[in-house]
C-alpha cells in the first residue's frame, strides 16, 4: 500500500485516494475538426512510462481534491506534487533510487 | 530431441532420475536470423515453435531479457477457459483451449493440461443476468458453458458456502473444458520442441532498440548481446511492450499494472475445480502439489514493480474466506505480482504495427495465459505470412482508430 503526499493533507494511505492516470492529456478543442487517429490518440494512446510519469490523484475521501503528481514507476516513489493545471515540476534525486 | 515417454522415465527412474541432459541448447546469437521473437515467455517460445513446425521458418531466434517463462508465464494463476462474450474473443479463446487439449503430445511434454472445469459464481440479479447472456451466447458460438443453480453450484464444488454470506451464490456459469495447466511446462514444453527444430533461445538478452531499412521496413534490433539482422520481428514483451516498442516509434494504446496472485501451504486433494467470483472478486483452484491458488486484483496505478498493494491480496482473500470457510485458517505461502498490459476494451492486439516486417502480439492484460497455444498460432501465421490469420484478424491496433472495439472490459468475468 502506498502512502500518498496529499498535497494539502499530508500523507495519508493509498485506499483514500482514487487514480486518475496520466496527467496533462488535452481533450482536443474541435474533435470533428481532427484525423481520426489524432482522436484515438486523445482517448487510447498513453505514454506508458516505465520512469517518471506525471499523473492524477484525488483525495476521494478526504479533502476530495483534484491534484497531479510525479511518481517513479520503477519503484513508485511520489517524487512531487502540484497543482492541476500547473507544469510539472523538476522531479528531485529520489527518484534515481 | 530426446523423446520422453512412461519406460524413459521408469529406465532414468531406475537411476535415480540423475543424467538427464539440458532440454535445449543455450547457443551464442547469430549476427542474423529469418525471423526474430522478442520475449520468451509461453506466447513468444509457442510462436517460435509455429513459426518452425507450421511454416518451415526454422532460422528463428527468441530473444528473453531474463530467463524464459520468468514473466508472467511464471506469475499466473494458469486458469483456462473460453466462455467470452464475444464471437471475436470466443473464437480465439477456444481456438487456444482445443490446443491445449492436445499440446502434451504434439510437445511430447506433459503441461498438465487439467479440464476440471471452471465455474463463475452469480452473487446479485445483474450477474445472473449477465452469466446467462454469456452462456447463451457462448452456446450460440459453440463453446459449451452451462448455467447452474447455487445447489448445484455446490454439488460441483462442495467446500462452496451459497448461503451464509454477505452475498449469497444465487447460480453459476459452468465451463466444463475449461481447467488448470502447468505454467513452467508450457514454456519449458514450447522451448525444448522449437529448440529441436532449430529455433534458438538466447536468454539474457534485452532488446535495446531497433534497426530499420531505408525503406522504413524492420532491419534487426539493437540488443545487450550485440546487433541481430532479421526482416521479421514479433514483439511479445507483455508488461513491457510500450517501452520496447517506442524504440521502433510505435505507440500503443497499453497501460502497465501490477496483478498479484498468491498460493497457500499444501493440503490434501479438497478443490475440485477452478472458482471465480467476479461480484467479491476472487478466484482460486488447487495445484496437483496441494497448494491452493489464488488471484487478487490488480493494483490502481500504473507501475513496473512486479509487486503490489498488500491491501489487495487482503481483499482477495477476505472473499476467499466469506465463500469457502473451510479455508479460514490456511496459512499463505507466497504472494507476487506479474506486469499486466492492459488495453482499453481488454481484449489483446496481435497483428502489424505501422513499420513494416515488425509485428506485436500484447494487450493480454490480466488473462494471457489461457491463450497462450492460439495466441502463439495465430501470431506465427501473422508473421509468416504478413497478413493476420482470420481469427486475430479483428484484434488489430487500427481496431482503436476504426472504433471495432472488442469490449470484453464492459463483458469481463472479473473486474480488473
Amino acid at each position: 500500500m502506498l502512502l500518498i503526499p496529499c498535497p494539502y493533507c499530508g500523507e495519508r494511505p493509498e485506499p483514500e485516494f482514487s487514480y486518475g492516470g496520466q496527467a496533462h492529456i488535452a481533450r482536443p478543442a474541435q474533435p470533428s475538426a481532427i484525423e481520426a487517429q489524432a482522436w484515438a490518440d486523445y482517448l487510447y494512446r498513453r505514454d506508458n512510462v516505465r520512469g517518471v510519469q506525471a499523473e492524477r490523484w484525488r483525495h476521494v475521501h478526504g479533502c476530495g481534491r483534484f491534484f497531479n503528481a510525479l511518481r517513479d514507476t520503477r519503484n513508485d516513489h511520489f517524487l512531487a506534487t502540484y497543482e492541476v493545471g500547473a507544469a510539472p515540476p523538476e522531479p528531485t534525486a529520489r527518484g534515481s533510487q | 530431441m530426446q523423446a520422453f515417454s512412461g519406460l524413459s522415465l521408469f529406465l532414468r527412474g531406475l537411476r535415480g532420475q540423475r543424467g538427464w541432459p539440458p532440454q535445449w541448447r543455450s547457443p551464442e546469437p547469430k549476427p542474423a536470423y529469418d525471423a526474430l521473437i522478442v520475449g520468451g515467455g509461453g506466447h513468444g517460445l509457442g510462436t517460435a515453435f509455429y513459426l518452425a513446425r507450421e511454416h518451415g521458418l526454422t532460422n528463428v531466434a527468441v530473444l528473453e531479457k531474463g530467463w524464459i517463462g520468468g514473466g508472467n508465464t511464471g506469475r499466473n494463476t494458469t486458469i483456462i477457459r473460453s466462455n467470452y462474450l464475444f464471437p471475436e474473443s470466443a473464437a480465439l479463446y477456444d481456438h487456444a483451449l482445443k490446443l491445449w487439449e492436445h499440446l502434451a503430445q504434439i510437445l511430447n511434454y506433459n503441461v498438465m493440461f487439467s479440464p476440471r472445469g471452471v465455474m463463475m459464481l452469480a452473487h446479485t440479479v445483474h450477474d445472473q443476468q449477465v452469466f446467462q447472456r454469456h452462456v447463451h451466447a457462448n452456446r450460440a458460438a459453440g463453446v459449451d458453458n452451462e448455467w447452474l443453480t447455487p445447489q448445484q453450484a455446490r454439488d460441483f464444488c462442495p467446500p462452496l458456502n451459497i448461503g451464509d454470506i454477505r452475498y449469497p451464490v444465487l447460480g453459476a456459469a459452468l465451463q466444463r473444458r475449461g481447467g488448470t495447466a502447468r505454467h513452467d511446462a508450457v514454456a519449458w514444453g514450447y522451448a525444448r520442441a522449437a529448440d529441436a527444430l532449430g529455433v534458438d533461445i538466447i536468454e539474457n538478452c534485452e532488446v535495446t532498440g531497433f534497426l530499420k531499412e531505408r525503406s522504413g521496413a524492420i532491419a534487426g534490433v539493437s540488443t545487450s548481446r550485440g546487433t541481430i539482422r532479421a526482416p521479421r520481428i514479433g514483439v511479445v514483451a507483455a508488461g513491457n511492450s510500450s517501452v520496447v516498442l517506442r524504440g521502433a516509434g510505435v505507440a500503443l494504446p497499453l497501460e502497465s499494472y501490477p496483478l498479484q496472485a498468491l498460493v497457500s501451504e499444501p493440503i490434501k486433494p479438497v478443490f475440485p475445480c477452478v472458482v471465480m467470483s467476479n461480484t467479491i472478486h476472487a478466484y482460486i483452484s488447487q495445484s496437483d502439489k496441494g497448494e491452493l491458488v489464488i488471484g487478487a486484483g490488480t493494483d490502481a496505478y500504473l507501475s513496473y514493480t512486479q509487486r503490489g498493494g498488500l491491501h489487495i491480496t487482503s481483499h482477495a482473500l477476505e472473499a476467499i474466506c466469506e465463500l469457502f470457510p473451510i479455508f479460514r485458517r490456511l496459512r499463505m505461502l507466497r504472494a507476487w505480482g506479474g506486469i499486466v498490459d492492459v488495453t482499453p476494451d481488454r481484449s489483446p492486439i496481435i497483428g502489424k504495427t505501422g513499420v513494416p516486417g515488425l509485428y506485436v502480439n500484447c494487450g493480454w492484460g490480466t488473462g494471457g495465459f489461457k491463450a497462450t497455444p492460439g495466441s502463439a498460432h495465430v501470431f506465427a501465421w501473422t508473421i509468416a505470412k504478413g497478413e493476420p490469420h482470420p481469427i486475430n484478424a479483428p484484434f488489430s491496433l487500427e481496431r482503436f482508430r476504426d472504433g471495432d472495439l472488442i469490449d470484453e472490459a464492459a463483458a469481463a468475468a472479473v473486474m480488473h
